[in-house]
Order: structure tokens, then sequence, then C-alpha cells
């Protein structure tokens, strides 16, 4: 009785909590009231050129470009569990793009997440990340988005579900998931891992994906780059730390920077969204802040052990006739102990996204095949045939468990129920 | 002696676990010939994966940045094409063009005679009342293709062909403007599109398969693609 008593009393408590933050953060805010810049500072070539480099770090494209249109014109949207938000247009058109904004207004959105009118933007745009992003930097994105063709493309409409759909409900979201404030340099760390920190936590984005999302679609602080299901598109972005139980276990500084470099490495290849993001944004970046994310990643604490789960099925059987599978269409390119070849195939031993929790990415790569990534280093990439048409549910949930078993791996096994529910997932 | 020895340590690195890849561009799209045949020769018990050998390069190209940039809707093409370069494009484009590999014939429907008779009508000779022109007027009188960006329609398998068509109706198959194919596919009645199709897929392959060389044809209609090479948007 007394146990129920209390749970009911934090409920209360919890309760009265957000609605004080809902009061105290929905005030509109007023735009705060910065020097304004001059139009003479934004046409600056050298910061135009600063503003490209960090838009591409930043891959501000990656969400706001529809598929074959022109860049940065918006027009499409980001799927969340909540309903689709659109990505508007952030070309300098008057009418539908940023034509009409200020610097103010910019920074307004990137560092507090507010729109020109003082109303709370969703957090599908990231402010989460880039308030974290120096004014400096912000100025140079903003000049450098200032000098693009502008294109006339109006957004989508917003096709949130309620009570999503009220913008105000924001105020508790923020209150539990977001801390406004620029990167704070620690002292006690050199000068790269700082930049790398910067990089990973602000324009990078990095948490956005790689963090486990609550009900309320919230990335929880003491999960920050543990990895997660990226809701509605159905991969998991593996955990990011090097040490012990973490998803980059045993990856050097120089694994890291040659997968955001050339799409491969040592240790696995780039497919999927993150296939994505090396084309488009990490293969752009200087070796230095290449280096840099990665002294970054390899400070990130060792992982608990992630408790087994007994599993309900006869897992070895499955894995057994798995094995089959394997020596006939994988073990070819992957090898018979799962060590791939270097540069050409990735290893299925000891990769992240073979032994993620969920078993997704084994399953949809089994299932879709594809390239890497063509990029400058690395442009005729290798490709894993699709196995859709050749392999029915039983073989792919067989081969996938023999590989997240084999070897050194400890995943679990799925089922071919896992499998079914993936073939149905809409490529984007 | 030294041959047999190169052999034998040939074998035995074969045999060891790690594999030995060939750099060669076959080895590299893997991804392309599981479906479409090591040398683009479809796959016609599968009635569905179309031939891409001998198809003229800039065709092929095109159609691979269409399915980029999601002017061609299909999700397993679409997902594979997704983060290839024009370059790299380019390359696997020209060696299917270059394949040159026997037809094999894919499973046909059985149709009648009339459905037949009014799909050679189309083929050969158009609908004037329709503003529906002959397939031949553009893709060639033996409809191999003419380089360098109109496709051969022979031995391609019905279910592709009907769905092609039917795409174009239903905008997730598209191109560059002017779209001259989903205009014609417009003014086609749906039972055109099965007639099209069954005489297409019941036509014998010609003896000489080669596309017609560039300029041998006038198209009847300003076409978006004539007017590219399949490099660049």
């Amino acid at each position: 009785m007394t146990r129920r008593r209390s749970l009911l009393w934090w409920i209360v408590a919890v309760a009265c909590a957000l609605l004080i933050a809902w009061w105290w953060f929905g005030r509109a805010d007023v735009v705060s009231d910065q020097a304004a810049v001059s139009d003479a500072t934004l046409r600056d070539p050298a910061l135009i050129a600063k503003g490209a480099y960090l838009t591409t770090i930043a891959d501000c494209a990656g969400c706001h470009t529809a598929q074959g249109a022109k860049p940065f014109a918006g027009g499409s949207a980001v799927a969340t569990p909540f309903g689709d938000i659109p990505a508007p247009n952030i070309t300098p058109d008057v009418e539908t793009g940023l034509g009409s904004w200020n610097f103010n207004a910019f920074w307004q959105a990137l560092h507090t997440g507010t729109g020109r009118h003082g109303e709370w933007l969703y957090p599908a745009f990231s402010y989460t990340s880039y308030t974290k992003v120096t004014n400096d930097d912000a100025l140079a994105i903003f000049a450098y988005l200032r000098s693009l063709p502008a294109v006339h493309r109006p957004a989508m409409p917003l096709a949130l579900k309620f009570p999503y759909s009220v913008r105000r409900n924001l105020g508790a979201w923020r209150a539990l998931y977001f801390r406004e404030g620029v990167y704070q340099p620690d002292s006690k760390r050199s000068p790269q891992w700082n930049r790398g920190a910067y990089l990973v936590q602000g324009l990078g984005h990095c948490n956005e994906c790689h963090a486990p999302r609550d009900a309320l679609g919230g990335t929880p602080k003491d999960k920050h780059l543990t990895g997660g299901e990226i809701p509605e598109q159905n991969w998991y972005a593996p955990d990011l730390s090097t040490q012990q139980n973490g998803g980059l276990h045993g990856w050097a500084a120089q694994d890291i920077v040659d997968l955001l470099k050339t799409g491969q490495s040592a240790k696995g290849a780039a497919f999927g969204p993150m296939a994505d993001v090396v084309a488009t944004s990490t293969q752009h970046m200087t070796d230095d802040d290449l280096h840099a994310i990665a002294n970054y990643l390899q400070s990130l604490p060792p992982r608990k052990m992630a408790s087994a789960e007994p599993e309900l099925f006869d897992a070895d059987a499955i894995a057994q006739q798995g094995e089959k599978i394997y020596l006939q269409h994988c073990a070819d390119c992957h090898g018979k102990d799962g060590t791939g070849v270097t540069g050409v195939y990735p290893p299925l031993k000891g990769n992240s996204s073979v032994t993620e929790p969920t078993g997704v990415n084994a399953i949809r790569t089994v299932l879709l095949g594809g390239f890497a990534p063509s990029t400058a280093a690395y442009p005729r990439p290798y490709s894993m045939p699709p196995y859709a048409q050749q392999l029915n549910d039983s073989d792919v949930s067989a081969v996938v468990s023999y590989i997240r078993r084999g070897w050194s791996n400890h995943a679990t096994a799925v089922k071919p129920e896992d499998v079914s529910r993936y073939r149905q997932t809409p490529i984007d | 002696m030294l041959f047999v020895l190169a052999a034998l340590s040939g074998m035995s690195s074969s045999a060891a676990d790690t594999p030995s890849i060939p750099d060669t561009l076959p080895q590299r799209i893997a991804a392309c010939t599981t479906c479409h045949g090591v040398h683009g020769e479809g796959t016609p018990g599968s009635g569905f994966f179309p031939r891409l050998a001998g198809k003229p390069a800039a065709y092929l190209a095109r159609q691979m940045q269409d399915f980029q940039n999601g002017l061609r809707k299909y999700a397993p093409m679409e997902y594979t094409m997704r983060q290839l370069s024009p370059a790299y494009m380019r390359e696997i484009a020209d060696y299917f063009a270059a394949q040159q590999v026997p037809y094999a014939r894919s499973p046909a429907p059985v149709v009648s005679e009339a459905v037949l008779q009014r799909g050679a009508l189309l083929v050969t000779q158009g609908d004037a009342s329709r503003g529906v022109p002959a397939c031949m007027s553009c893709h060639g009188k033996e409809l191999t293709g003419v380089e360098p960006s109109t496709p051969g329609l022979v031995g391609l398998p019905y279910d592709y062909l009907s769905s092609q068509l039917g795409s174009w109706r239903t905008h997730t198959r598209g191109t560059v403007a002017p779209d001259c194919m989903a205009t014609i596919a417009k003014r086609l009645d749906p039972s055109d599109i099965t007639a099209v199709a069954s005489w297409l897929a019941h036509h014998d392959v010609p003896p000489d398969t080669h596309a017609q060389p560039a300029g041998s044809v006038t198209p009847s209609m300003r076409c978006g693609v004539l007017g590219a090479t399949g490099e660049g948007a």
C-alpha cells in the first residue's frame, strides 16, 4: 500500500515538474538581440568557403534534399514514429527558403530550436546536437547557405499525429532532453580530442542515430553514442565505443578514419544510411578532423556486458542449418573463418553490424546486398548480391544466426518471423 | 615444372580460409549479376529481370541514374544504385553494353490471335487515332534499339515489358522531360499493353541483334532522353 502511495506521489511530482517546465519554457522567446550581421560579411568568400566545409560536415543536404532534387531545396521528410516531419528548403529563396531570414533567426533555430516566430521546432531538426555549434561556425554556415542559388520549392505539410501535432507539448520534451549551450572545451584534454568531441557531439550530430530513443523519441544523456535502432528506417546504428564490449571494440584510430574517408576499413564497411553519410559528408572531411573524431571516439568508456537473453527456441539447430548456407553462398567472399578480405569484403567475425543487439543489419544486408559507397578514395567498390530472391525466411534466419554465433561472435539467433518483417521494410 | 608449382600454389591459396578475389569488374558488380546474369543475359526463367547485354551504354547509364534519382521506382534497384558515382555507373553500363551473348526465350503468355494481331499493328504501324507511333519508328526496324539511348525490345520477358508500360502510366517509371514513353503509355488502352507486350515476348530475335547506328532514325516525338547522353543530370 505504502509502495503504491509513494509511486502515486512520484507520478504527481513528475507531472507537476513537467507542467512547470511547460509553462516556463513555453513562453515565446524573443529573438536574441545580437548586433545585425552586415551583407558584406555574408558575402565574404573566405567565410563562405569555411561555411561550405562546415555544411558538408553537418550533412545538412542529407535531410534537406529530396531524392534526385536540387540540394538544400527541401521537399523531403524525416519519418518518425510520431509522423512525418518535413525538411524545409534552406536555399535563399524568399518565399520558400531562407531568403528573408537574418542571421539572428538562423542562430536562434540552430542554437535554441526556435523558429522565426518564436515557435518551437520539432527535434527531427537535430538542434539537440546543433546547440553545441559555435556562433562563428553558425555564421559561416549561414553565409554559405545564403550564397547558394535560390530554388523555389515549398516544404511538404507537417504530417504528425495528435497530440504530437501540438507544438506547445514540446515544452515537456525540451525539459527532459534538451540542454541549450555551445560546446565547452575540456581543458584537461588535448585540442585534438576537443575538436573530435565538438564534431561528434555538435556538427556531426552522430548521437541522433547512434543512441537509443525512448518512448518519447528522446535520447537519455547516459545512453549517448551507445547505439540504437534508427526509427522507421529499420537499421541499427552501433555503439561507438572502441573499448571492452563497445560496438567498435578493437577498432584502431586508423580503422575509424578509413571507414569515414573511404567507406571501407579492415573492421567493416559502411552500408545503409551510413553509406549515405560517408558519401555526402565524412569522405570530404580533412584528415585532421577525421583523426580528431577517431581520437575522441577512442576515449569513450568501456560498456557493460549485455545480459544474455534466454532463447526460447533451438538456436544451435538453426545455426547448424545456417553453416551449410554460409559455405554455399558466403564463404567465397567472407572466408570460412569470417575474416573477409581486407579492403574488398568486410569481416563478419567481430563486426558490430553483425553482432548488434537486434540482428536487423545482418538480416537486411543479406536480403538487399548492395555496394559500399563510391568515394574519392575508393571509387569502384565491390558489392554483395541480394539474396531476397534466392533464400527464404528460414534460410536467411539460419545463415544470419550462424554468423551472429560463429567464430568469436556471441549474439542472439534470429527467427524467420524477423526476416519476414524486414522483407517488407521500405528502402528509405 | 615452374608452371605446375604455380598452379599448385594457386590451388592451395584458393583452398585456404582467406579467399583470393579477382580484381575484375564482374567480381565487383556481383550485386548486379546475381539477377541480370554475369554477362547481362537476364534471367529468362524468372520472367522478370531484364537483359542488359548489348543495350546501348547511354541508355543503361541513364536508367541507373533514373533509379538513383527516384524517377524509376523499384526499391531494390534504387537501393543498389544509391551511392554509386556517375563514372562507376558509366563503367558498369559500358561493360553490359559490350557483352555479346545469345538470347534465351522467356515464357510468353498464351493469348488469342486477335490480341497478337493488335500487338503486331501497334509495333509496326502504331495507332494514329490515339496518337501512338509504331514501336519500330523509334526502336529500330528490327526492334534491336538505336544508339546511343534507345533500347532494344526483343528478347524481353512479358512481365517486364507489361510492367514497364504500366509503370509509365502510374508515374513509377519516368525520365528527363519530355518523357515521350510516358506520353505514349498513357495514350494506350490498358488492353493494348497486354497486346504489345505479348507480341514482343513472342517475337523471334533477329539474326543481327546490334542496335542501329546513331542518327539512323528520326523519332516522331521530341524525347528528353534522345537529347541526353546519360551523363550529368
